[in-house]
């Protein structure tokens, strides 16, 4: 019948772009923090090397479970991940999971108010007061304390916060948790808190979707989807009282401080870093690798991949808005990378 | 009756018919504006490339969704692989042999899987097929497809075989054919028309389902290697850019809109011709 | 006859036990003759009916999978998942009523806009309509039905929820602030948005089932009630209330595919799970939450509780639609005349 021979054809052309590619290709899911970075790098290395990593931003939360189920070959997530969740990924796939840092980012606070301008400033209270729905107005008077030249509307603050498991949720509650005492009590620190006030938008792509649609909002997102998309960003107040954007430097001197203290599994935080020039949000954004995976051949290219992340691939991270990692933390990372096994 | 109290009833009458009027009116604004907005903004983004390239990396402009369209085919087609069967033949079951017990049982099921909502479905699929094959595949997107479809395509066999005149059986009994034989090289045959529309409007709802393929299928920016791998798909896609705030993506993703909805278009046009050609000879 | 013989002579037992089993070889013979017959017959109805019972096996095998999977949530909660209020993954507190009351408010909310709106379309076409009109506006009355679920998000998202929170919502709160329903920030997407879009989904399949019930009224109600000296209005009055329990059939069908809408809702509903008196708030529905949170749920009891409220949702489509069908079906076998 007519249909079936439609079908036969349907699959015989699948089967027949199957064939062309008959190479090695990866899968891998995790955070939408890096994702700019990632695909970039993904592109250019299967464009040179014939091996197709296929990555999907779910959200570092998603990372995590699909690398504990197994369904994924890599994972990445800018949330460590917690004794229990290295345990379990130990009993369901019988291998350690390593973290391997690829960039740091910043987290910064965009905003959609015209009227505000470019270079709004945020201090750590008024911040944590607007995520805790304690300050509600633009016009609000502790905001306009901290931008006394700036002629603030009557506008309501729409607050926008992840809807997903988030990395960079966790690393802007990990910050609210350190600078206020009320979040670190009501609220705490994780990829997928329960939020008091706002609007959820699904990855940091639905984030800065929701603010630049929404006049009056104000969102969490990684610099480069604010600067890819023309959104402003806010400068904060870091430890030392300083108000710093988040550039490329203020990234660098962050991590300088948590390079120092460096576990040897990699798993630091950098938020609310010491020093004069630190932006106080900061984080590394990991690739989750299993140390014994299933299929050594995967784990050989993964390995490939990974070594060319750490010299070819940081010199496009500033290009997109990342911070390549320092020179200490790249000679760790690679002793990391030695772990994988591929035999 | 008074005159005034007639003039009450009547004008009265008149409003409410103007309401109703009123009501196709409002209906109509979504319609058309959906239609202009996917119409204006998809067809800006559709061209040769969209049809043709692969997903580009973030603000490259010159991509396309050729491997979400070709997804969308296959997964759609490994529902049918699952589905047909299983519809069809349940179809002929219910009307052929199930006037007792176990056919009312599966009619009564059959409709309980129609209200199944797809994210349901989804979740079902990922716990029979993602978890054991230990990775996300085409194959589990066909399976929740396929079971999407399934009532569809059984209630409209079944509904279609009972259209079928009880002389045309009775005739081919007569005449010796063994009952197997009348069912399938008579009735079938008769009722293909029917049989092909429930098929199309089952294939038009499943091409256009999202939810499923979330956690199934999941996605793929590179054409699949094999059917036991990720795979793209048009609805996912155009979930994933329209939720963006890349520019070009969010134009990708209203192209994405317009492929599939002329898609669907096309085939309830080539249903509603068919019943209606069908309709006619009787 | 052979036993008349045999009650005769001792050497015509042996025969008549001869003839006997001739005769049992004969019957056996035509048996088999039979079954050649029958066992293309019993071969394809069975193989029918396995297909038929592959439906019953995919529908309890997908109960037991909810139930199973669930198993660990309803441990630890029992009752009180479907009425708590927090959802805490940090702290692993689930309670599953937000979403319960998401789903609820948002699907009451679009018949109450659909409703008026499907019946006037309705009678429109069964009662008003000349018959070269009727035909093309049932055709894009159904148009309506088959626009995929996410194209209506992606519209819902980039053109509806600008226009309410630019020019609805401000407007709104200025005038009627007053009152809690239009308290709040418009912030364009939440519990109004996802009420809107989810009306337009199922205004279509209310109206075609209502047309299609209201056209099996017999001619002769109308007719009466026209003699009678009713007005056109009234007489259609008669029939509406004669299709009683047909457009209730069918307004249940609608609340059953709104209650399990996924993708438009997720895009405009606002994903936060809270419960406001205010329109303008965002909500969260079972089924975005679903859509959302299942490819990351990390723990055990994360996944259990999610599963668990696929299972409510599934439990609630089914009782849902069950109903549904039930009316439907008791009023197109009444009246003898459309099919279901």
């Amino acid at each position: 019948m007519k249909f079936s021979k439609i079908m036969l054809s349907m699959v015989m052309v699948s089967m027949m772009f199957g064939n062309a590619l008959a190479q090695v290709n990866l899968n891998g899911a995790g955070a939408t923090f890096p994702y700019v970075i990632y695909s970039k790098w993904f592109d250019v290395y299967g464009k040179q090397n014939g091996v197709l990593f296929n990555y999907q931003s779910i959200g570092s939360g998603g990372g995590i479970k699909q690398v504990t189920e197994g369904t994924v070959d890599f994972g990445a997530s800018d949330a460590a991940l917690t004794e229990t969740q290295m345990q379990a990924i130990k009993d369901k796939q019988k291998s350690d999971i390593l973290h391997i840092p690829t960039v740091m980012g910043a987290v910064v606070l965009t905003y959609n108010l015209p009227e505000a301008g470019k270079d709004l400033r945020l201090t750590p209270d008024v911040l944590a007061q607007i995520y805790l729905g304690q300050i509600t107005n633009w016009s609000d008077a502790k905001i306009k304390a901290v931008n006394p030249e700036k002629n603030l509307p009557n506008k309501s603050i729409i607050v926008i916060h992840r809807s997903d498991g988030s990395g960079t949720t966790n690393i802007f509650t990990d910050y609210l948790k350190k600078i206020s005492k009320t979040w670190a009590v009501n609220i705490g620190m994780g990829t997928s808190v329960s939020w008091p006030v706002g609007l959820g938008g699904k990855g940091n792509e639905g984030v800065s979707g929701l603010v630049k649609q929404s006049s009056g909002s104000i969102g969490y997102v990684e610099l480069a989807y604010a600067v890819k998309n023309g959104l402003p960003y806010a400068s904060l107040k870091n430890k030392d009282g300083n108000f710093v954007e988040p550039t490329f430097d203020a990234v660098s001197a962050a991590a300088a401080g948590g390079a120092k203290n460096m576990p040897a599994d990699l798993r630091v935080s950098l938020t609310d870093a010491d020093g004069k020039d630190s932006y106080p949000i900061c984080g590394f954004t990991w690739l989750l690798i299993y140390k014994n995976g299933p299929d050594k051949n995967k784990a050989k290219e993964i390995v490939k991949f990974l070594r060319w992340a750490m010299t070819d691939g940081q010199a496009f991270a500033k290009d997109l808005y990342y911070a390549p990692l320092p020179a200490p933390v790249v000679k760790l990372t690679e002793k990391r990378i030695d772990l994988i096994e591929t035999k | 009756m008074s005159d005034s109290r007639f003039w009450l009833r009547k004008y009265f009458s008149i409003a409410m018919f103007t309401l109703c009027g009123l009501s196709v009116v409002i209906a109509f604004i979504p319609l058309i504006l959906i239609f202009y907005r996917t119409i204006a903004f998809g067809a800006s983004a559709l061209d040769w490339n969209f049809f043709t390239k692969l997903p580009t990396p973030v603000g490259e402009t010159g991509g396309g969704l050729a491997n979400a369209i070709v997804g969308t085919l296959i997964l759609v087609g490994l529902g049918c692989c699952l589905s047909l069967p299983v519809g069809v033949m349940a179809g002929i079951y219910l009307s052929e042999y199930g006037q007792n017990w176990f056919g009312n049982t599966v009619r009564f099921l059959t409709d309980v899987l129609n209200g199944v909502p797809s994210i349901v479905t989804g979740v079902v699929a990922y716990t029979l097929v993602v978890l054991p094959m230990k990775h996300f595949s085409a194959y589990a997107g066909g399976v929740a497809l396929g079971i999407l479809m399934i009532p569809t395509i059984t209630r409209t066999t079944e509904e279609i075989l009972k259209t079928v005149p009880h002389t045309l059986r009775e005739a081919a009994l007569a005449l010796g054919i063994p009952q197997w034989k009348t069912s399938l090289q008579i009735v079938l045959r008769t009722a293909i028309g029917g049989v092909v529309t429930g098929i199309m409007l089952a294939i038009a709802r499943a091409a256009g389902e999202t939810a499923p393929l979330l956690f199934t299928a999941l996605n793929n920016r590179f054409w699949h290697t094999s059917l036991g791998q990720p795979i793209a798909s048009l609805t996912v896609f155009i979930y994933n850019y329209s939720v963006s705030p890349f520019e070009d993506w969010i134009a990708q993703a209203w192209a994405g809109a317009l492929v599939l909805m002329i898609l669907i278009l096309l085939l309830s046009i080539a249903v509603r011709f068919a019943t209606r050609s069908s309709l006619s000879e009787r | 006859m052979m036993r008349q013989w045999g009650a005769r002579t001792f050497d015509c037992r042996s025969f008549i036990i001869l003839m006997e089993s001739v005769q049992a070889l004969q019957e056996k013979l035509d048996l088999r003759q039979r079954t050649s017959i029958n066992t293309g017959d019993l071969l394809f109805k069975n193989l029918t009916r396995f297909f038929a019972a592959v439906i019953l096996v995919l529908v309890v095998l997908m109960a037991y999978e909810m139930v199973q999977s669930s198993g660990l949530s309803w441990k630890k909660f029992g009752w009180s998942f479907f009425i708590t209020s927090t959802w805490d993954p940090v702290q692993e507190q689930y309670g599953a009523l937000p979403f319960i009351y998401g789903t609820l408010v948002s699907s009451f909310l679009a018949l109450m806009i659909a409703v008026p709106l499907s019946l006037g379309i309705a009678v429109f076409l069964t009662e008003m309509a000349p018959r070269w009109l009727e035909q093309p506006v049932s055709f894009f009355v159904e148009l309506l039905a088959g626009i995929p679920s996410i194209v209506y998000g992606v519209w819902g998202f980039f053109v509806m929820v600008p226009w309410l929170r630019e020019n609805v919502e401000p407007f709104v709160s200025d005038k009627l602030g007053w009152i809690p329903l239009f308290r709040g920030t418009p912030y364009g997407v939440g519990m109004l948005a996802a009420g809107m879009i989810l009306s337009i989904m199922v205004l279509p399949i209310i109206a075609s089932i209502s047309r299609d019930v209201i056209r099996a009224v017999p001619r002769a109600q109308r007719e009466a009630a026209l003699a009678l000296g009713s007005t056109r209005w009234q007489s259609t009055r008669i029939a509406l209330a004669y299709s009683r329990s047909g457009i209730i059939g069918a307004i249940i069908l609608g609340l059953g595919r709104a209650i399990g809408e996924t993708m438009a809702v997720t895009m405009v509903i606002g994903n936060r799970p809270t419960i406001s008196a205010s329109l303008f708030e965002p909500g969260y529905t079972m089924a975005s939450v679903l859509a959302n949170e299942f490819t990351e749920a990390t723990s055990d009891m994360y996944i259990s509780a999610l599963i668990e409220i696929a299972l409510t949702l599934f439990i609630i489509t089914i009782i849902v639609n069950s109903c549904a069908r039930l009316l439907v079906w008791s009023v197109t076998r009444n009246s003898g005349a459309a099919r279901s």
